[in-house]
């Protein structure tokens, strides 16, 4: 119990209540706070889950942060008041794990480059997108083998997991999902596509990735590591998995994917929406044990 | 049917449309030629880009010969008369890409959502109307949805700055009864200064008849592509509508026989194949799938072994929308492993 680090969400949406879902289950990290903005359902339902709670944004937390020993938060708002959340926590030496489209901080993808964030202690990493978590895992299994002129991931969503914001900014999906298929899957260039179906039942989250490989893909090597990586994510996301592929085609190496979600608060379908939670919880968890193995020191709540 | 008099704004797809049917590798010589042929005829509206639309280029619809902007800086100088349209799809394009377009000199921006996705289309349709464009809302796959909900959407993208809406038959599926329908609510629900527009599809034999039934109902712009090089069985034949819409003394502007010359002179020639109604156009007419799939489906059919039409008929069942090409090789692999081992069994 003394080594689970105490935790606040921002955001007491679907999201957010999801991730509160999956925290209370952590081995490693304790909910306490959920922030929101006003009285609302979602705080309403964290109360009920036990909760202390804010109606008052941040500034709400902040006068507890110290006597309640607040060390990490999750951000589920959105991208135009993450900025601001970050400061006023960071100020106080919480670890911020961004939800939002934001990207102020690096970003992460666990299974990529999760450890190296954590060694760092990096006081704000990002969780791209729901479409780059699914992806930029199988972009990166690839590009460990060898190199990777493109990567390009194509993300294939129900209907009903969008929500108003990614709709109404929906370029930010795409541009920043390319950014991580090329920083953190390591593609020299990337491109992302989304494509909304409104299907009824709602569709299981599906993804394909193609990588163009720089030489002849080693078909052996990459297959291998494609299935290595896909256990890697089943650790955190267990409904992740290898449809079709690795499929060799000349130099295009395809992968076909389905992302099934644990159905904690959000439905199973929504895939792309529980592979964020967890994987912002994963991110949390690493800070959590690293610290606790006495690999990394957190810094001090001010 | 009296359509005297009416005015129909007709617009050629063969240069973006085409493309699917050209697997994107049309030529710059080919795009100006064909553009100039068309100008020339008197067609007033005239779309080039990927046939995905702007930063469609990529290895899940295809790379293209040249670049889009390549495209619109080879065509839009050399145009007398016509303006140049561009396509853009939400979730592929961006805005800027918009601005890229712009830049080059596109005048008409067609924002294309899935029929019930309007809302995705907001930041495209608002900055387009911003820059003082002729900004198109484009609902695809309009037959999947009731003409009810298709108002509701359109509604979205006139709310957002669209001066005119598209019903698109994307599939080729609909029948015009469904046209007269879906196009008269549309007409009478939406402001009368915007304008209606049909596009569709030949994948049942339907493209003229419901361009028809489309000008009667209130539509004033009917998108079709000269000698029907498009997705599928292809678009509208441009040079049989103008022949017809000519009988019914509707006015289009256009030179009959010019246009009938740049479809057997300059267009037919370029085909890959013929754009006929095979078997495999007409079950993306009559299963309700996205027109583009086609050549997909045919490939993997050559790749896997699976017959296209039984690709298709379980896309439409499992109510694909328009950009989901990549399901097509998934299905393929899924359908060719589930056959082996009912072959073991």
């Amino acid at each position: 119990m003394g080594n689970k680090l105490r935790a606040a969400i921002i955001g007491p949406g679907n999201i957010g209540t999801d991730l509160l879902m999956k925290a209370m289950r952590s081995d490693w990290i304790e909910p306490v706070w959920m922030v929101g903005i006003e009285e609302s359902e979602g705080i309403k339902r964290a109360r009920d889950f036990g909760m202390k709670t804010s109606v008052s944004g941040v500034d709400g937390l902040l006068p507890h942060v110290q006597e309640d020993d607040i060390r990490i938060a999750f951000d589920a708002t959105s991208a135009y008041v993450h900025a601001e959340n970050s400061r006023k926590l960071n100020a106080l030496g919480i670890i911020m794990i961004d939800l939002t489209p934001a990207a102020i901080g690096p970003f992460c993808i666990p299974p990529v480059n999760l450890k190296s964030h954590a060694k760092a202690v990096e006081m704000n990493v990002n969780m791209v997108t729901c479409g780059g978590q699914a992806t930029i895992p199988m972009v990166a299994a690839v590009s460990r083998v060898q190199a990777v002129d493109y990567g390009e991931i194509i993300a294939t969503v129900a209907s009903k997991s969008v929500g108003p914001g990614t709709r109404m900014n929906i370029d930010e999906f795409t541009r920043t999902t390319a950014a991580g298929v090329e920083r953190v899957g390591g593609a020299k260039e990337g491109k992302a596509i989304i494509v909304i179906n409104p299907a009824e039942p709602p569709l299981i989250m599906r993804d394909t990735v193609h990588c163009l490989t720089e030489s002849e893909p080693d078909q052996e090597a990459i297959t291998h590591s494609i299935h290595q990586m896909v256990a890697e994510v089943q650790k955190y996301v267990p409904g992740y998995k290898l449809v079709n592929g690795p499929v060799f085609d000349g130099k295009r190496v395809s992968v076909f994917l389905e992302v099934e979600g644990l159905g904690d608060y959000l439905p199973k379908y929504a895939g792309n929406l529980d592979i964020m939670t967890a994987a912002a919880l994963r991110t949390a968890e690493m800070f959590a044990e690293e610290a606790a193995n006495g690999k990394i020191t957190l810094p001090l709540i001010a | 049917m009296n359509l005297k008099n009416a005015k129909v704004t007709l617009h050629d797809m063969s240069l973006r449309d085409g493309m699917h049917a050209k697997m994107h590798q049309i030529s710059l010589d080919e795009m100006v030629s064909v553009a100039t042929g068309l100008d020339e005829a008197g067609m007033p509206l005239i779309e080039v880009t990927h046939g995905d639309g702007l930063g469609g280029t990529s290895l899940n619809y295809g790379f293209p010969a040249h670049s889009d902007e390549e495209y619109l800086r080879a065509v839009i100088p050399v145009m007398k008369n016509a303006k140049v349209s561009a396509l853009l799809l939400p979730g592929i394009g961006t805005v800027d890409h918009l601005r890229m377009a712009h830049d080059c000199g596109v005048t008409t921006i067609r924002v294309a959502t899935h029929c019930t996705e309007a809302d995705v289309s907001q930041q495209h349709i608002t900055l387009a109307a911003e820059m003082g464009m002729d900004t198109v809302g484009f609902l695809m796959m309009a037959h999947m949805i009731s003409a009810e909900e298709i108002l509701q959407q359109a509604l979205l993208m006139e709310s957002y700055g669209a001066n005119c809406l598209y019903c698109t038959d994307s599939a080729g599926y609909m029948l015009p009864d469904e046209v007269t329908e879906k196009i008269g609510l549309l007409r009478a629900g939406v402001k009368p200064e915007t304008e209606i527009g049909f596009h569709g599809h030949h994948n049942l034999g339907m493209g003229i008849a419901n361009s028809l039934a489309a000008v009667e109902a209130g539509a004033s712009r009917i998108d079709g592509s000269v000698a029907g090089l498009g997705a599928g069985a292809g678009n509208t034949p441009l040079e049989v509508l103008v022949a017809v819409l000519d009988r019914m003394d509707a006015e289009t502007g256009i030179d009959l026989f010019k246009i009938m010359d740049v479809a057997e002179d300059l267009v037919v020639p370029m085909m890959d194949q013929p754009i006929r109604l095979d078997r495999d156009a007409l079950t993306l007419g009559y299963a309700g799938v996205y027109s583009s799939f086609l050549l997909f489906a045919q490939r993997a059919e050559k790749k896997y072994g699976v017959s296209a039409r039984d690709l298709l008929v379980e896309l439409g069942r499992r109510r694909t929308v328009g950009g989901q090409e990549d399901m097509i090789e998934d299905l393929a692999l899924t359908m060719s492993k589930d056959r082996a081992a009912l072959e073991l069994a």
